[in-house]
């Protein structure tokens, strides 16, 4: 036939459920399966770039912690390259990472380097940022977030993404804050899945 | 810069986030809407995998758990091919499947149901599609469970699955079911999508061409992903 486009309908999503650790972080479902398995260690002693650590809990809309959630991140190297072919210059940092949080405590972890900063649309530089994807029980479709650093002040009022966050209120649930750990910068990243104050809920992307 | 980018996602084949008949969204929902952003390098790139990170066993969940013999249950291969919405394969998509066992239980440690951990089950797989975005593993069928949500809530027989795939922006996680489970009709978690065509969309059919002789059946399961189109103009004047 012709005249028609090919045009199939995405596989529709569904919640991950409370096992989802048994397919993505089998480790911390409570077996050994796999040689290799994918973590929350992004950055090795070598990996050049300012050393960080990220820290913080998934909240539900009554301020509960999802202490089954489990979180993917992505971001760039320190010059602000992704592992990936279609970018420019493909970094050696491979910066990804996968974690669940903590069965008791709800708090997540990744240990990583600060990325630098990456190219936007037409010309335009985003700020240093991290991409976040959560799933869990009762998440039916993933939510995409990204992390901003508070000491990015100038990097964040140019941001295209910030910016185009109409309520400048909300801006500020995706910035996180430093804390010394021992020598190691740690930023607190909290996530409100849901909350009656719009300027407390984090700010989800339709990507 | 001018990088091919994904068409926008048709969130009206989704599950809304707010489905009350789910009643652990309920509080798990964001109340404000999605905010839509152009995509950038943030969201067409993602995790490149090579086919040295898995190992020769991962897409074998009948051995890749073995300890003493082979887990209980009805052998099966399942199959696919993963494209995208315009119809071209994913190739190098990683994708991730976990399951509980013939009995309905998962090896987890905070699964407390009553029918028995299957000491030769592990329940999970991986693999990445090739060049056509073909993938298949093979397992045991897993059992329906009860669950808490009404009080006698039950999941259809179902095989959860991840996909990653070129971008960020693809980013799936779904569940996989079996053609003709009496149950599914009355599943508060298919329901809480939007059509039946959707639901559908999750059933895998019966492959009967691919059934291996005194061994094994076979499900066919395609997915689709969202697709990227080239930019094949740019609105900058020229300086």
């Amino acid at each position: 036939m012709i005249n028609t486009p090919t045009f199939l309908n995405e596989t529709a999503s569904q919640t991950g459920g409370p096992y989802v650790h048994i397919g993505l972080a089998p480790l911390q479902a409570g077996f050994e399966i796999f040689d290799n398995n994918f973590g929350n260690v992004l950055a090795g002693p070598d990996t050049p770039g300012q050393r960080i650590a990220i820290e913080g809990q998934v909240t539900d809309g009554s301020g509960t912690p999802l202490r089954d959630v489990l979180i993917e991140i992505w971001q760039a190297d320190a010059e602000g390259h992704y592992a990936h072919p279609s970018d420019p210059k493909p970094s050696a940092f491979r910066g990804w990472g996968r974690t669940g949080a903590d069965f008791d405590t709800g708090l997540y972890r990744f240990e990583t380097i600060k990325p630098g900063r990456v190219p936007g649309r037409g010309g335009m530089v985003q700020a240093p940022h991290i991409n976040f994807w959560i799933v869990a029980r009762g998440i039916n479709i993933g939510l995409n977030t990204r992390l901003y650093f508070v000491d990015e002040a100038q990097a964040n009022a140019e941001d295209p993404v910030l910016r185009s966050i109409e309520w400048a209120v909300r801006r500020q649930t995706l910035v996180a804050t430093p804390q010394q750990q021992g020598g190691l910068t740690v930023y607190r990243f909290d996530i409100v899945v849901q909350s009656a104050d719009a300027a407390k809920e984090t700010v989800f992307f339709d990507v | 810069m001018a990088h091919p980018e994904f068409a926008q996602r048709d969130t009206a084949q989704h599950p809304p986030a707010y489905s009350p008949g789910y009643k652990t969204s309920v509080l798990r929902s964001p109340k404000n809407a999605l905010i839509s952003i152009p995509q950038s390098l943030s969201e067409v790139t993602a995790p490149v995998f090579q086919p040295q990170e898995l190992g020769p066993r991962d897409n074998d969940l009948i051995l890749n758990f073995a300890k003493t013999g082979l887990p209980i249950g009805e052998r099966l291969i399942v199959h696919g091919y993963v494209r995208d919405q315009f119809g071209n394969p994913v190739k190098g998509a990683l994708v991730e499947v976990w399951q509980a066992n013939a009995g309905g239980r998962y090896r987890h440690k905070n699964d407390q149901y009553i029918a028995p951990i299957d000491p030769n089950f592990g329940g999970c797989g991986r693999m990445l599609t090739d060049e056509n975005g073909y993938y298949v593993y093979r397992t045991i069928k897993p059992g329906p469970y009860p669950w808490r949500n009404r009080m006698n809530d039950w999941r259809p027989a179902h095989i959860h699955y991840s996909i990653s795939g070129e971008g960020w922006a693809q980013r799936l996680i779904t569940q996989m079911y079996f053609e003709g489970d009496p149950l599914i009709p009355g599943c508060p978690i298919l329901r809480t999508l939007p059509s039946e065509e959707q639901i559908r969309g999750l059933i895998a059919q019966q492959d009967r061409g691919h059934f291996i002789a005194l061994d094994s059946r076979c499900y066919r399961f395609d997915i689709v992903l969202r697709g990227k189109r080239a930019t094949h103009f740019e609105n900058e004047m020229p300086r």
